[in-house]
């Protein structure tokens, strides 16, 4: 008997068709077509303002877009009824801009949570898991503090290690190292690039951190906020060597005169 | 001739803002008939799998929406017991018709006045605290996280608290029922003689079982409509501080409003039964 050799082509985990996004009537960013791979760690660059956190809420299913598609797993999160919805958010870690921990909640609960909603854990294997998060981000023996409690830098490793509770396959994190000291950023970097290693999951974040950038990303999309779309796509290292828009040359060198 | 096309401008102007006006009117209305179906289903689903509430999140709701609203709430039901006393007392009085003070204090705070007064005390505090709560995690983005994690903000936010004033609307209209009269009863003893013994009796002829458990019934519906507006402000709140100040006036504005429309289509209904 022969085997048929030929793979099916892998889906990629997210692909952006035709996509505007804004709110109300106010366009933030129009006609993105872009398509991510798995286990690539792509960086959303771009001023401030420009929409970063918009396109990045939108890709997560936040919101409807103006128009267009986004297939993540081959699966439409924009015509997605609820049931099909919470299934594809199921594989999603997402670390806010502002963190966005529960107040209500300890450091443990939080980071509890999404494993008692969406997982199939015993109690204590969820303890055990967070006990392991918390040393990711040597968060140990905060456990038991309330978010209010906690520094700024600290809520931004937290609301990482709730991000990664359910180990998820696809992990979107908004400026995770920003209010960081350069070595808990290089820290948090490292875990980014151990976490790819280990599960394979596909990353898009949100960073303006320019070593953080060249350390982890293999992609660069650079949005502008006076086109409203995105202007370049590489890698950092080429696009700052060879993009063809000064801008984008003189933002990974931080240089204006480049 | 150009003033006219000007006139004409400004009626087309008027009445493109009037439509808009509408419009938005529309949406609010359809996005809290949304919210009521959503909110309902998601109570439903939580009174099948009671598991399924966060049970620290039900006692806080508990304790705040009770517990620490007892003691306001029985100053101000007594106050009102006082007032009614008096000026019933007052009006009475002349007629010789003191006897009839502990009915008429009774059958308007069992029926009507303590209820509402429960819960527009109830609105002054929980619904405008369930909208600066949920109108902060708006902003903060935690309703974004629950939906990620799946989770329904409705169902992690809302539930626990309608089922928190659920239980504890009622109480603490049993409790302001008791010293409202006592508050009646105060008066009827000081200004009209009447003794403990008589004016107990006299509440006992005058006010009827069903009308005590006519305001009962009322307070559940006050504790559902407190909620769901007080939630429901908090969720259409807008990006910033100012946003959430707004939201907080609204649901305790709106919160009043529904409670006192509310009361009047009651009224009317338990009329109408009660004739049958
Ligand atoms: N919920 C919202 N409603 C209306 N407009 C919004 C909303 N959120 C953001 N905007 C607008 O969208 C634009 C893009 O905002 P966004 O937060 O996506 O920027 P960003 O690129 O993430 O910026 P930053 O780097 O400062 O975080 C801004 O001009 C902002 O005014
Ligand atoms: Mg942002």
């Amino acid at each position: 008997m022969k085997t048929n050799t030929v793979q099916p082509p892998e889906v990629s985990p997210i692909v952006v068709k035709d996509l505007t996004v804004g709110y109300g009537e106010r366009i933030i960013l129009q006609n993105l077509n872009f398509e991510i791979k798995k286990g690539q760690i792509v960086t959303l660059l771009g001023g401030s303002g420009c929409g970063k956190s918009t396109l990045l809420k939108h890709i997560i299913g936040l919101y409807p877009p103006m128009q267009g598609e986004i297939l993540i797993q081959g699966r439409s999160i924009v015509t997605a009824n609820e049931t099909e919805k919470r299934e594809i958010m199921s594989c999603f870690g997402v670390a806010y801009q502002g963190g966005a921990l529960f107040r209500a909640l300890s450091v443990a609960e939080n980071i509890a949570l999404p494993m008692e909603e969406m997982g199939h854990f015993t109690k204590d294997e969820i303890k055990e898991r967070v006990e392991q998060k918390l040393a990711l981000m040597h968060l140990e023996g905060f456990g038991n503090f309330m978010p209010s409690d906690l520094s700024g830098g600290m809520i931004k490793r937290v609301a990482f290690a709730r991000a990664l509770a359910l180990d998820p396959a696809l992990l979107f994190f908004d400026e995770p190292s920003a209010g960081l000291d350069p070595l808990t950023s290089d820290m948090l970097d490292d875990v980014i690039l151990e976490i790819r290693e280990k599960t394979g999951a596909t990353i898009v974040m949100v960073t303006h951190e320019l070593p953080s950038i060249f350390k982890v990303s293999d992609r660069v999309l650079m949005l502008s906020r006076d086109e409203k779309s995105i202007v370049d796509d590489g890698s950092p290292q080429w696009l700052r060597d060879h993009s063809e828009i000064p801008f984008v040359r003189a933002f990974l060198s931080r240089n204006k005169n480049n | 001739m150009p003033d006219n096309q000007n006139n004409k401008r400004e009626a087309n102007n008027q009445i493109e803002s009037m439509g808009e006006g509408l419009l938005t009117l529309g949406q609010t209305i359809r996005s809290f008939i949304e919210f009521i179906g959503e909110s309902t289903a998601a109570s439903w689903e939580c009174l099948c799998h009671p598991k399924k509430i966060r049970k620290r999140d039900l006692l806080i709701s508990l304790n705040s929406c009770g517990a620490d609203g007892f003691p306001i709430t029985l100053l101000i039901c007594l106050a009102m017991g006082v007032i009614l006393g008096y000026q019933g007392a007052l009006q009475m009085h002349k007629f010789g018709a003191d006897r009839f003070l502990p009915m008429v204090v009774g059958c308007t705070i069992v029926r009507e006045l303590g209820p509402m007064m429960v819960a527009i005390v109830a609105t002054g505090r929980c619904g405008s605290a369930f909208a600066a709560e949920i109108a902060t995690m708006k902003l903060s983005e935690e309703l974004d996280a629950l939906k990620t994690m799946g989770i329904r903000p409705v169902r992690y936010i809302f539930v626990p608290k309608l089922f928190a004033m659920l239980l504890m609307l009622p109480l603490l209209t049993v409790a302001g029922d008791m010293v409202g009269m006592f508050g009646g009863y105060m008066i009827g003893n000081l200004e009209c003689g009447l003794t403990a013994d008589v004016y107990l009796r006299l509440t006992r002829e005058g006010v009827r079982i069903g009308y005590f458990f006519e305001g009962i019934i009322k307070s559940f519906v006050y504790a559902v409509l407190i909620t769901q507006v007080g939630c429901w402000c908090g969720m259409q709140t807008g990006k910033d501080a100012i946003a959430v100040g707004r939201s907080t006036t609204s649901a305790v504005v709106f919160g009043i409003l529904a409670v006192i429309i509310s009361d009047s289509v009651m009224a009317k209904i338990i009329a109408d039964l009660s004739q049958l």
